[in-house]
């Protein structure tokens, strides 16, 4: 019984990468908005446009990582 | 992790899609212990081998019209060099060897390990816990070499209300060390999420009826995983130049 809870649990976590999916679309989305408006200081800003991914990823893979917890941990 | 190889009775796939990171010693069974050299060795060792026929056997020659080898290597540097200059500004460059062996080093395995049959190092949490702790403890002992106390103002937002500022300050302090766990669990998780779902794709590939697909699947997501090999390691690289450059000029 235990071990069902803990892979619904890890279900419930998977919908953290739909959430961070979100994130990230948001980031990149709003890059190329701007980029297409003033295309000349795009190429000064992909290193932000990186990070701001990578910290709306982050999020997502602590989501994975509870998910990997509760499959093989618990 | 899974440190037993699950059969196959568990789930309908012929084999378990974490059993690839399972750590095996390289010579005879038994047990792993602290110095036993398993294949995680192996293909750490094998990464580092590479990075110096690189770099070391590629720009040997030093000619001036470079071939091949020569000019992906002065790439290399050049795409580092930039970065460090970039993001973590001119006093930085010191600091340029360091950030340079990370983005070989990381760079390397992650692309080592997508060759098929070998084994991808940098999915596990030990190796990338133990790159982003030296960047975590170096990043503060610069700091505090170079600003002396003067580096705690980094936790101190001087330009938010004085009442906002003891709150502002938790929460600094707390994403201050919260820092060498996204940034270890960055990379480990996109290599091991990007691994693990190439082998699930290839256990659908035992069913008969769907097995085109999950050919086609395997073929598109190594495509991505080959970008976000580069990727992570190039975030990992680029967050470790944002820290030096918070440990150098703390005020915000």
């Amino acid at each position: 019984m235990e071990g069902d809870l803990a892979h619904i649990g890890a279900g419930l976590a998977a919908i953290g990468s739909g959430a961070a999916a979100i994130g990230v679309g948001n980031v990149a989305g709003n890059y190329l908005a701007g980029a297409l408006r003033n295309p000349s200081a795009a190429a000064s800003q992909t290193a932000t446009l990186f990070i701001g991914i990578a910290f709306a990823e982050a999020l997502g893979i602590f989501s994975f990582l509870v998910a990997l917890l509760l499959m093989f941990a618990v | 992790m899974a440190t037993e190889a699950h059969g196959a009775e568990e789930g309908g796939l012929v084999f378990h899609p974490m059993d690839q990171f399972i750590p095996k010693p390289l010579f005879g069974g038994g047990e792993i212990g602290m110095f036993t050299i398993t294949n995680v060795t192996l293909w750490m060792a094998l990464s580092v081998v590479a990075v110096i026929a690189l770099m070391v056997m590629g720009t040997r020659k030093r000619a001036t019209i470079p071939g091949r080898t020569q000019s992906i290597a002065e790439m290399a540097y050049g795409f580092v060099y930039k970065m460090v200059e970039d993001v973590a500004g001119k006093d930085a460059i010191a600091f340029f060897p360091y950030v340079m062996t990370l983005f070989m080093f990381i760079v390397f395995a992650n692309f080592l390990g997508l060759l098929p049959m070998s084994f991808s190092t940098t999915s596990h949490f030990a190796v990338t816990l133990v790159l982003a702790m030296a960047v975590f403890l170096t990043v503060t002992i610069i700091g505090f070499v170079k600003n002396g106390f003067g580096f705690l103002g980094l936790f101190w937002v001087a330009s938010a209300p004085l009442a906002l500022r003891p709150i502002l300050a938790i929460i600094e302090l707390i994403s201050y060390f919260v820092r060498p766990v996204s940034h270890s669990i960055r990379l480990a998780g996109n290599v091991m999420a990007g691994h693990a779902v190439i082998k699930v794709f290839a256990g659908f590939a035992a069913i008969a009826v769907i097995s085109p697909v999950s050919v086609v699947a395997i073929t598109a997501m190594y495509g991505l995983e080959v970008l976000v090999a580069f990727i992570q390691a190039y975030v990992f690289t680029i967050l470790t130049c944002v820290y030096l450059k918070d440990a150098l000029h703390p005020s915000h």
